[in-house]
């Protein structure tokens, strides 16, 4: 089954690495982001769709973030609404992928001492 | 779902912050049981999946969307305590630089999308693997079902901290009910992108899914007794 071979290969007994899945999985993402996110519904979410209904909408507040480069999934200076909206998605892609990795390789279960 | 600034009042607020700083500091000295060094790269890649596939909103008719919340998916792929975390990143990281989801509103947000989805999607889907036959197909089907259950379920831990320190005074049992009718409709979408997502994960590489590890278990001590 697996198709490993050569130097980077696994040894028998030992378990498989995940390196394969792990690009998969962020690559996937990456198109997700980058791409497809253009298509998404501009309808209010379930939540502001309720809040809408019950007239408590007003009550939101300006965000305290508003002032970033990346506010709203927009990159600022990008006019271009596909390459803005793409290029946040990428970066905040990137940017989780990297917090979340760096936070769960510290925390992880040792397997040798 | 994501609660922005000023839907509820200071004391709710920084309660529900406080719990879930608790809850986060559970899950980092727990998510180290779930994780070894091929699964910790694992659960950084289902984060950032969850991150994107968190920007597609889909419709669920009568002019609103929904988006995956990702509790149950991360759940079933990293484990528990791992997957509130991997929630947990996303939620931040939109906040803080996506400027989605307020900022005071942050602990809230985890309570709602990261713990609820979490704890409830995997609770039903170990619930729902117990009754099933013992097959991968199952898994799959366990993983919609937690993933499906979750998201109403998230929608009414909103109503119950709303009706605790919501600033408008409404009546929660319509409040209950409008969260939970549009979110029994988006949990059918998150039912869906979860069990197609654990489906294809259980297909190539069974063994990287926390929640197929007693299927796996069982197998191989079928063949260990077949072989015997």
């Amino acid at each position: 089954m697996s198709n490993e071979v050569g130097a980077g290969a696994d040894a028998p007994g030992r378990p498989r690495r995940s390196w394969r899945l792990v690009l998969a999985l962020v690559a996937a993402a990456a198109v997700i982001a980058g791409v497809l996110s253009f298509y998404a519904s501009s309808s209010p979410d379930g939540l502001n769709r309720v809040a809408e209904d019950k007239q408590f909408s007003s009550l939101e507040q300006s965000h305290d973030a508003e002032d970033s480069p990346l506010a709203g999934y927009a990159t600022s200076g990008v006019d271009d609404g596909r390459l803005s909206g793409g290029l946040a998605g990428v970066i905040g892609v990137g940017l989780t992928f990297l917090i979340g990795g760096g936070i769960f390789l510290v925390v992880r279960r040792r397997s040798t001492t | 779902m994501h609660v922005p600034d000023g839907f509820f009042d200071a004391a709710v607020s920084a309660g529900a912050a406080v719990v879930a700083a608790g809850g986060v500091a559970v899950c980092l000295r727990k998510a180290g049981h779930e994780l070894d060094e091929r699964t910790a790269p694992l659960a950084g890649a289902v984060a950032a999946f969850i991150f994107a596939v968190q920007m597609i909103n889909f419709p669920v008719g009568l002019g609103t969307s929904g988006h995956l919340m990702g509790g149950a998916l991360a759940a079933i792929l990293v484990g528990p305590y791992a997957g509130a975390l991997c929630v947990t990143v996303v939620l931040i990281v939109q906040g803080l630089v996506f400027a989605d989801g307020g900022l005071t509103a942050l602990g809230i947000n985890v309570l709602l999308m990261a713990f609820a989805t979490t704890v409830v999607g995997w609770l039903v889907f170990r619930l729902a693997s117990s009754v099933l036959p013992k097959t991968r197909a199952s898994v799959t089907l366990a993983a919609g079902l937690g993933a499906f259950v979750s998201v109403p379920a998230a929608a009414l831990v909103f109503v119950g901290l709303f009706a605790l320190g919501g600033n408008a005074d409404l009546s929660i049992g319509s409040v209950a009910a409008a969260m939970t009718g549009f979110h029994v409709l988006i949990g059918i979408g998150e039912g869906l992108i979860t069990a197609a997502t654990i489906g294809f994960v259980a297909t190539i590489r069974p063994d990287l899914v926390h929640g197929l590890r007693g299927v796996l278990a069982r197998e191989q001590a079928a063949l260990a007794e077949g072989t015997a």
